[in-house]
């Protein structure tokens, strides 16, 4: 019985010739522990020969018989003769097993130096860039392909798809993106209230809300929070799919994961970022027209009409002509990245962080390119 | 602390359910010491669940559960990590942290629940990895890196690094080929044999209810059916069992031991 069988102890006596250990009760992790330090240090003073008892052995566990066995080699190796006296066949058993073993593993793979592990890394990296640039191209074609195709054989167009996808990506969205762009407009109008006042240029403050709302920040915002949001699901889904072995099942059926997967997340998010560019738009101005009432004390009645006068119609048009390409790169390298998930839960997770980098790096420069492009040909 | 008769786990009128649709009720189960007790019944008869429940992953609605004279629901906290470190756990998949190597594997346990130096505790790793058979190259290797066989090696390991009187073992055997399952089989034995471990062992190998299992429980209608040896079951009348034990793979089984 394991509880009944007292703790281990150990006992030293010497005779004229030998050490002798006496050891007993039971000998395990727990006495390892307890009597570690002590049998390392054990020496035999004067004596040849060291002899341990093991009459009163109750039981005995590999972390105790290690200690032991440890103990034993180490004296061996001092030109120290060890004997083991009294001890039970079963738990010779057990030292017999551990002398077979070799007691050195390496713990983690060898690190390289650190030299060449830099130059490695960069080399590697920016390899690494190319080919994920080349992937990357490949598959937007390999996207565009699918989509013609789905045109040329709406069969192949799976609707069902596409509309579940415009519900989560889309209209789940729509709280979120509106408060956001609620809270933005109210802080432009603060903020623009401050600076216009000192030029007794208040009213200003409508035109810059309108422009800076439905040029840039609506749109900029919705597709961050999009690629935050649906991104980064988009990203998950396809990745888990990838570890499960779903898109090998599919291929072996005969579907295209592309046009499965890809083409519906796709056309879901290019149809609904302009929507979610529209909520934003409106919500911005709202959260203007809010902080114009209260800091300056301009009636919605004032704010509208003002914002008739100031509204030049390509503010608009310029902010959601951009969203369906911003919706195009955030449903590309999201998939792109699910695709891209090998075999691990840790790969999982590292990819669907870069697809979110990604998107929004992408929007960004996106964003900044259209700036360019606007500011060329003069609108 | 309870007299324990030579009684390792025992269960007593356990129930567990899941959003209202019971899986186990009123279980009755006594597993001696150092046997080897193997679990079979039809998929879906809750035999990972009472593995789970057991060891505590599972909540249950009533039922004792008494692991070496311990009633689980009487201890404290500290107590718990005290009885959690005399057993250990393999589960389905090996379920091995995919983040460490296999050595830092097995090593967390024993950094988690004793305060040996790092010497001391590399050697008892590399020791554990010998024990169930892996080639030492195999300690700085990661999961993802191991064929499913290795992986349950590892797993065992790391299930075996704190030393456990109890082994609870989740369809060890799966997913393995007839020769890695029987090289599995002779290695817990032997394990199981020199240390004096018992083993909890939910299973669907024939194989290996033959060659490891002292007694056999047998799981369905929510409850044990019977528990007994191998010569028991296979005179057991219930269709199930006989089916089981007397199909095709079960009388393959059975000349593989024989003969």
């Amino acid at each position: 019985m394991i509880s009944a069988a007292r703790e281990g102890w150990l006992e030293r006596r010497e005779t004229p010739d030998s050490l002798v250990l006496s050891l007993g009760g039971r000998w395990d992790l727990r006495c390892a522990e307890r009597h570690e330090k002590e049998l390392r240090r054990l020496t035999t003073p004067g004596a040849q020969a060291l002899r341990i008892d093991f009459s009163a052995l109750e039981s005995l566990d590999t972390a105790g018989a290690w200690l032991l066995h440890r103990l034993a080699e180490r004296l061996r190796g001092d030109g120290i003769e060890v004997a083991f006296e009294n001890l039970p066949a079963a738990h010779a058993d057990i030292f017999a097993r551990l002398a077979k073993i070799d007691s050195h593993v390496e713990i983690e793979p060898p690190r390289p130096n650190p030299l060449t592990a830099i130059v490695t890394l960069i080399g590697k990296s920016v390899i690494e860039i190319g080919v994920e640039i080349m992937e990357s191209i490949a598959f937007l074609g390999l996207t565009v392909v699918s989509m013609m195709r789905a045109l040329v054989r709406p069969r192949l167009f799976r609707v069902p798809a596409v509309f579940y996808h415009m519900e989560q990506a889309g209209l789940n969205a729509i709280p979120i993106i509106a408060l956001i762009a609620f809270l933005i407009g109210l802080v432009i109008a603060y903020q623009g209230a401050i600076q216009l006042r000192q030029f007794g240029a208040e009213i200003f403050v409508v035109d810059m809300v309108a422009v800076s709302v439905l040029r840039e920040l609506a749109i900029l915002l919705t597709a961050i929070v999009v690629a935050g949001r649906s991104g980064s699901a988009f990203t998950a889904q396809i990745g888990a799919m990838k570890i499960n072995e779903e898109i090998d099942a599919m291929r072996t059926i005969g579907l295209d994961p592309m046009q499965v997967l890809v083409v519906p997340r796709m056309i879901a998010l290019m149809i609904v970022l302009p929507l979610l560019g529209f909520v934003a738009d409106v919500m911005g101005l709202v959260g203007g027209g809010v902080m114009s009432m209260i800091e300056l004390g301009v009636s919605p009645a004032q704010y509208i009409d003002r914002l008739g006068q100031s509204f030049a119609p390509w503010s608009l048009g310029t902010g959601l002509v951009k969203a369906p390409v911003f919706a195009a790169i955030i449903a590309h390298t999201s998939c792109y990245m699910g695709m891209k998930v090998t075999g691990s839960s840790e790969s999982l997770g590292k990819q669907t962080t870069r697809s979110v980098v990604h998107a929004i790096f992408a929007v960004i420069v996106a964003d900044a390119l259209f700036s360019i492009f606007f500011a060329f040909i003069g609108i | 602390m309870a007299a324990h008769d030579g009684i390792t786990i025992r269960a007593s009128d356990i129930t567990v359910a899941f959003n209202g649709v019971s899986v186990l009720e009123n279980l009755e189960l006594d597993v001696r010491r150092a046997e080897v007790m193997g679990f079979v019944g039809p998929s879906g008869a809750g035999k990972s669940v009472l593995l789970r429940t057991i060891v505590g992953l599972n909540k249950r609605l009533s039922g004792r559960i008494e692991i070496l004279g311990r009633d689980l629901d009487e201890l404290d906290h500290r107590q718990r990590r005290e009885l959690e470190a005399r057993w250990g756990v393999l589960f389905q998949s090996g379920a091995l942290f995919s983040s460490l190597t296999v050595a830092q594997n097995i090593e967390v346990p024993l950094f988690e629940h004793t305060k040996l130096p790092l010497d001391v505790v590399e050697e008892i790793c590399a020791l554990k990895i010998g024990l169930v058979g892996l080639p030492p190259e195999a300690a700085s290797k990661y999961p993802m890196e191991l064929s499913g066989g290795m992986r349950k090696r590892a797993g065992l390991a790391r299930a075996l690094a704190l030393d456990p009187e109890i082994l609870f073992l989740d369809e060890p055997t799966a997913g393995l080929d007839p020769i890695g399952a029987r090289a599995f089989d002779e290695l817990l034995r032997s394990l199981q044999e020199s240390l004096g471990i018992t083993v909890f062992m939910v299973t669907h190998d024939l194989g290996s209810l033959h060659a490891v299992c002292d007694r056999i429980a047998v799981l369905g209608d929510k409850h044990v059916i019977v528990i007994g040896t191998m010569a028991e079951m296979l005179a057991h009348e219930h269709p199930w069992i006989r089916d089981y034990f007397h199909g095709p793979r079960g009388r393959a089984a059975r000349h593989r031991e024989n003969g």
